[in-house]
């Protein structure tokens, strides 16, 4: 961000990532930094890479080239909230929100859980099994998952598609508080105004590679598109010129 | 790795379905093979051919007659009687099942019987080649042939001793319609002594081995009476079996029951407990270091492992209610039934590496355990050598060989080395899990 950004080590630092599944190159050279307290958007059309390069920096996937850096010191693991919800349907949502506070290491597991689901507005369904739950709610426990540990990098790919607009709105008045807190937060979409209405900066993924990292006002202008515009059309017209 | 074994415990218990077929499906098999084991069918059918011509169904023994029907009849107590007019009839009674079996006593049963007992008499019992029947059937007509045949060698040896007794001591026998007095060995041995006190040394010095050859015979006619009763079964039986093979169901089954049992419980737990993983996206967060893969698989290993232990051995004691088996073996069953567990439950998580969901895991663990169980019992011979030595290779492949070994080795102590089957499950337990670790980072992680 500005000038003690410079100095302070951001919270994440990519460089040249590069991923290859067979003969696809899912992730090319892929490098930025994201700060504390940042709130960025990867956007990209579906198949550019994003999830791959969310879940390397998860540590999900090893690269084949390049790394991603914590600032020296940090021990804690980076947040992980995936596309699809990743908990387990037998189970209840306060026994999954405390499995995996136990194997996050949380402090007070049980604290933390009930504070998560107050938090969630899950605390009613607590003793409901989660495949039971709607689509909407199984998302919110899969993000408040993600959120257990408190992680100073939080990646979210994809986190409000089955989400009903309350409860996206909910998310990210949620999300906000986070990175006003210091989270750094990079969520991946293909929802061009999300990107807008939320991210600080807008990482544009096309074909595994990094075309674009600014503020979306400055997308629209290197789209050449005028303030009233569409984003969403400034964006296709901005990948077209492109070659994508 | 204590907190999803605690998960992995809860799924179970909300997953009854499953659990119960888990549990149900063993205990089904040891049900079924112990009903098979003690009781049979209440009267087996038994289809018979009395070939002995009609005049010489009673044989003379000695001065006794006896009668081939009362021989017989202790037989028919047993089972249900279809009498048949040939040997054709008989064998397709057996071969169309209206018969479990066969018994035919042919024609010349009655003059062998009768030429002494010791040129042995014939019968034939024709068995389908069902292992389960053909042991009943063969369990009782055997035990009712060995009751009728102490019968009858009871007879056959009184009737001797009643001989041996007269050639001792004296007295009447009859032959060729007359009677005669025989002298006795006693007697003689005693007239010779008094005729030898008198008689000139040289014609007592000839006399001499025969006076000995009578005392000896007097001393020792108590022995002929031994080796008599010892003449046991004077009938022979001939099995002929119309198809399949002979299989006795004997302890041998009740070790494959256990094998069988425990490999599905293992592998399809095992297996199925990874695919979950995957199937619920969860595998993603614990590869982000919350699980290392070597943990999450002995986890899965470990649970359906004790799950499949637990089980087994409850079904193995179930067994036991109609199975006598040694409990002095009972540290060695614990030992091979461990072991054979954590080899299957290794092989479940290597599959279970493979597989997306539980439904794909569930049905590769059926796919390859059916025709391993099914490889592991093809007997030499059954096969051309050549395939025989391929499906030899195979099977040492997998847990299951080994494993039935193992159990078979604890269970009724047959002659497989124990050692040798668990150094065995051990090398397919490391290789196995380092498939599984392998397929862990190779396919889940995508
Ligand atoms: N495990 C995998 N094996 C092979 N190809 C993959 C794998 N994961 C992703 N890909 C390919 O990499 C490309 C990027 O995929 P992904 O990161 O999921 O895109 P996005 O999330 O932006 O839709 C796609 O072409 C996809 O088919
Ligand atoms: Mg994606």
């Amino acid at each position: 961000m500005s000038a003690d950004a410079a100095t302070a080590a951001p919270a994440l630092a990519v460089r040249a990532i590069s991923k290859c599944f067979e003969e696809r190159q899912a992730v090319r050279d892929v490098s930025f930094d994201i700060e504390r307290g940042e709130l960025a958007a990867v956007i990209g059309p579906n198949g550019a890479g994003k999830t791959t390069l969310l879940s390397i920096l998860a540590g999900i996937q090893q690269p084949d080239e390049g790394s991603a850096a914590q600032p020296d010191g940090t021990t804690a693991r980076i947040g992980w909230v995936p596309q699809q919800t990743a908990v387990y349907g037998k189970l209840t949502v306060a026994q999954n929100l405390r499995l995996f506070a136990k194997l996050e290491k949380v402090p007070d597991a049980d604290a933390t859980v009930e504070r998560m689901l107050e938090q969630t507005g899950l605390a009613e369904r607590a003793d409901d099994e989660l495949g039971r739950l709607s689509g909407g709610n199984r998302q919110r426990v899969n993000i408040a998952v993600g959120l257990l540990a408190d992680p100073p990098v939080l990646l979210l790919d994809e986190p409000s598609g089955a989400l009903d607009p309350r409860q996206r709105e909910r998310l990210w008045g949620f999300i906000t508080a986070l990175t006003e807190r210091g989270t750094a937060v990079i969520f991946a979409t293909h929802d061009i105004a999300e990107a807008e209405r939320h991210a600080h900066r807008v990482l544009v993924l096309a074909d595994g590679e990094l075309l674009f990292n600014d503020t979306p006002a400055a997308l629209k202008s290197a789209a050449n598109a005028g303030p009233d515009d569409d984003l969403e059309q400034a964006f296709v017209g901005f990948l077209r010129e492109r070659g994508h | 790795m204590r907190w999803m074994l605690l998960k992995d415990l809860q799924i179970l218990r909300r997953s009854k379905l499953l659990v119960g077929l888990l549990v149900v499906y063993p205990v089904a098999i040891a049900l079924l093979i112990g009903f098979a084991l003690s009781s049979g069918p209440e009267k087996p059918s038994l289809a018979f051919l009395n070939q002995i011509p009609g005049s010489q169904s009673t044989i003379r023994l000695g001065g006794e007659k006896f009668d081939v029907d009362v021989y017989t009849d202790q037989l028919f107590d047993a089972v249900d009687r279809i009498d048949v007019e040939n040997r054709e009839q008989a064998l397709e009674k057996v071969r169309s099942g209206e018969a479990l079996a066969a018994l035919i006593i042919p024609p010349d049963f009655a003059t062998k019987l009768s030429s002494g007992g010791f040129n042995a008499a014939n019968v034939e019992v024709v068995y389908n080649g069902d292992a389960l029947k053909q042991s009943f059937v063969e369990s009782t007509v055997e035990s009712k042939l060995a009751l009728a045949d102490a019968a009858l060698a009871r007879q056959i040896s009184q009737v001797a001793a009643g001989y041996v007794k007269i050639i001792t001591v004296g007295g009447e026998i009859s032959a060729l319609g007359q009677n005669f007095e025989l002298l006795g060995l006693t007697r003689a041995n005693k007239l010779l002594d008094e005729a030898l006190e008198d008689a000139p040394p040289e014609i007592a010095r000839k006399l001499a081995p025969v006076q000995r050859f009578a005392s000896l015979g007097v001393a020792n006619v108590g022995r002929f009476n031994d080796v008599l009763s010892t003449v046991e079964r004077p009938v022979e039986v001939t099995e002929t079996v119309l198809s399949g093979r002979r299989t006795p169901l004997d302890t041998f089954a009740v070790a494959l029951a256990v094998a069988v049992s425990l490999m599905f419980v293992c592998v399809l737990l095992a297996s199925g407990l990874l695919a979950l993983e995957r199937e619920e996206n969860t595998f993603s967060r614990l590869a982000r270091g919350l699980v290392p893969g070597g943990w999450l698989l002995a986890g899965k290993v470990v649970l359906a492992a004790a799950c499949a232990f637990v089980v087994t051995l409850a079904m193995l004691l179930g067994i036991s209610a109609f199975v006598p088996l040694d409990y002095g073996r009972a540290a060695l069953w614990i030992v091979a039934i461990a072991a054979s567990a954590i080899a299957f439950a290794t092989l479940g998580v290597a599959i279970g590496s493979l597989a997306r969901e539980v439904r794909a895991a569930s049905l590769l663990a059926l796919m390859l355990a059916l025709p391993l169980a099914f490889l592991a019992l093809v007997p030499s011979g059954g096969v051309s050598p050549l395939l025989y030595d391929v499906i030899r290779v195979i099977s040492a492949l997998f847990p299951f060989k080994p494993a039935l070994d193992a159990i078979n080795n604890a269970i009724n102590g047959a002659d497989a080395n124990m050692l040798v089957a668990l150094a065995h499950l051990a090398a397919l337990t490391l290789a196995f899990g380092g498939a599984a670790y392998w397929g862990l980072r190779r396919f889940a992680s995508g």
